[in-house]
């Protein structure tokens, strides 16, 4: 597929991605079992409670005691997901992440959405944007950033069919989806457009910032490799090496902080194979802050605007 | 079933497996495994309908989780002369490459222990989970069982899981404190005190059974016994044990020092000497 082939069907958050996805699975997989923290409207379970109210948990606001839960339904065969705000599913309980659910193996699935700064109007302590890297640091724990309504919905039935703890991460904004419905490979990059001057590796809400910009840099006359990394961890090292051993030269877009995320491990990857320039379009070791999204990604240099100003920046410091 | 007698023969073993472990490595934890050490016997060896042949999904048996991870000794002890490993393997307790880790962790597949525990507060809500995994699962009309230090009560998220299980009807679940006063800094009533713990838990609604003698056999077994009647009533039951750390080796008992610190081997021999060797000791690494 190329660019003209990504065509705008509509435009949904895709949290209402993931719940449409837990009810496909409540009706197909008998052991899906939804937990949430007094936040099951946002998280679009209403369809999944009133479908299948025998395999709903609803815990109160005690994330602590829900991750706890979700660890031991998994002893029995169940597969849990535990959901709510991604601040409160990672940061909050960070520690029974790591013991019941890392270190124990556990088949939890922590499904977590207004991830970022999309979240908007709430602020800063909503905001979460340390998640990707405090959830990658855990030893085999999968990471995953759907960009769209489609890929969260088929994401989210992917990750029911493998065996281990998976961190799944989607946001609270209506967004365009522009992906296909098509089945979700964890750990598979996915090339929306092969280029030879320049790789845009994006992830989350931040390929539709990406594609905008590739679109706009094509126009102009330069040729864009655009790949949506949507699975963090394990991340497709082959896709990307292969990639940047062709354009010599790599922007990464995620709305996320600069350290710890997905920037942080390309760069790494990258230094330890083939170096090449790389430039980030993430937020810079900050905080966010109240405002709606729109003006949240302008402030912090997260727009489409900035994914072309890498693109050209990173383009000059090609040797 | 085992008899009273035969349960504290068994305890008397675990004890001196629990002292040479400890001493062997100079670390770990001997006040709550000795203490705890009278309930563990009779759990595995009375109570529990369990297979030593160990599935980590463990469908149609009791399940047991141990949430103050740190007085695994007794666990390891345990689950060894259960049969559900080698007691020669305590040999190996907290030394590279061991299955038998410091706490315990389901890293290595140590045959009997279903979840990771060190960090504290966190195994009744893993005990729930596994609990409502069995009604689901509807057939499996088993119970879960776990086993708390008081010092624990002191985390946040206990106090979740305490309010969770009466709300959601967890009536296949039986938690159990040992309730000896004591952790690392003092008296637990000096350093964050419960005040009445028992007014609480009937408040947050669990039917609470409270054993005045945990080091008592007959006593132990008779509450077990209780407790599993109790089950199955729409409400979780609780056992508050109270009992005396370091129970069994008379210089440790009641010291809080004893909490996590291993005795030489001038004191491994004093302590070694008030435990009949009943079982056979398992051969040192």
């Amino acid at each position: 597929m190329a660019l003209q082939d990504y065509v705008t069907t509509g435009n949904k958050d895709t949290r209402s991605g993931f719940g449409a996805g837990i009810l496909e699975l409540g009706k197909t997989n008998p052991n899906v079992v939804a937990l949430c923290a007094d936040l099951a409207g946002s998280l679009k379970l209403d369809d999944f409670i009133k479908a299948f109210p025998e395999r709903y948990v609803q815990v109160g606001i005690a994330e602590a005691n829900m991750i706890g839960i979700a660890a031991g339904l998994t002893i029995g065969g169940k597969i849990p997901f535990a959901t709510t705000f991604a601040n409160f599913a990672t940061g909050r309980v960070y520690d029974q992440i790591r013991q019941s659910v890392a270190y124990s193996k556990k088949n939890v699935k922590i499904a977590a959405s207004h991830a970022g700064l999309t979240l908007g109007e709430d602020g800063a302590t909503h905001q979460i944007l340390e998640d990707i890297g405090l959830m990658q640091m855990l030893p085999g724990m999968v990471v995953i950033n759907p960009c769209d309504y489609n890929q969260t919905k088929a994401a989210t039935i992917a990750v029911a069919e493998y065996v281990g703890p998976v961190y799944l991460r989607f946001g609270r904004p209506v967004w365009p989806i522009f992906m296909p419905d098509e089945k979700f490979v964890i750990g598979k990059a996915i090339v929306m457009n092969e280029g030879k001057d320049v790789t845009i590796f994006a992830t989350g809400h931040l390929v539709w910032k990406s594609l905008e910009a590739a679109r706009q840099l094509e126009a102009e006359g330069l040729s864009v490799e655009l790949i949506n990394i949507h699975t963090i961890k394990p991340l497709d090292e082959e896709a990307i090496l292969r990639s940047v051993a062709k354009t010599k030269c790599a922007v990464v877009a995620e709305e996320h902080n600069r350290i710890g995320g997905l920037g942080s491990s390309i760069a790494s990857l990258l230094a330890h194979n083939t170096p090449a320039p790389l430039e980030y379009v993430a937020v810079n070791d900050h905080f966010g802050e109240s405002a709606t999204p729109a003006q949240l990604m302008t402030k912090y240099g997260l727009d489409t605007v900035n994914v072309v100003e890498a693109v050209k920046k990173v383009m000059g410091r090609k040797g | 079933m085992a008899s009273v007698e035969e349960l504290k023969n068994i305890a008397s073993q675990v004890r001196r497996d629990i002292v040479r472990m400890v001493n062997a490595v100079n670390s770990g934890h001997p006040g709550g495994s000795l203490g705890c050490t009278d309930f563990m016997v009779a759990l595995y060896f009375n109570q529990m309908n369990h297979n030593k042949n160990f599935t980590m999904d463990g469908l149609g048996e009791d399940l047991f989780f141990l949430s103050n991870g740190h007085i695994c000794p007794v666990w390891y002890s345990v689950l060894a002369h259960a049969g559900y490993f080698e007691p020669s393997e305590l040999a190996t307790f907290r030394k590279l490459n061991s299955r038998v880790q410091g706490h315990p962790a389901t890293a290595e597949h140590l045959p009997g222990i279903r979840s990771a525990a060190g960090s504290l507060g966190q195994g009744l809500s893993v005990a729930i989970g596994a609990a409502l995994a069995k009604k689901l699962n509807k057939e499996d009309k088993s119970i879960v069982y776990t086993l708390h230090g008081d010092g624990e009560f002191q985390e946040g998220q206990i106090w979740e899981a305490l309010m969770f299980a009466p709300h959601h009807k967890v009536d296949n679940l039986i938690a159990t404190i040992d309730y000896n006063n004591k952790q690392i800094d003092g008296d637990v009533d000096q350093v964050l005190s419960h005040r009445d713990l028992k007014a609480k838990l009937h408040e947050f609604g669990w039917d609470v059974i409270e054993v005045l003698d945990g080091n008592n056999m007959e006593a132990i077994t008779a509450a077990l016994a209780d407790a599993k009647s109790r089950t199955g009533k729409g409400v979780p039951v609780f056992i508050m044990m109270h009992t005396v750390m370091g129970k069994g080796v008379d210089f440790m008992e009641n010291e809080h020092k004893w909490h996590g610190t291993a005795p030489n081997a001038e004191q491994t021999a004093a302590a070694l000497a008030q435990l009949p060797e009943t079982l056979g000791d398992y051969k040192a690494g």
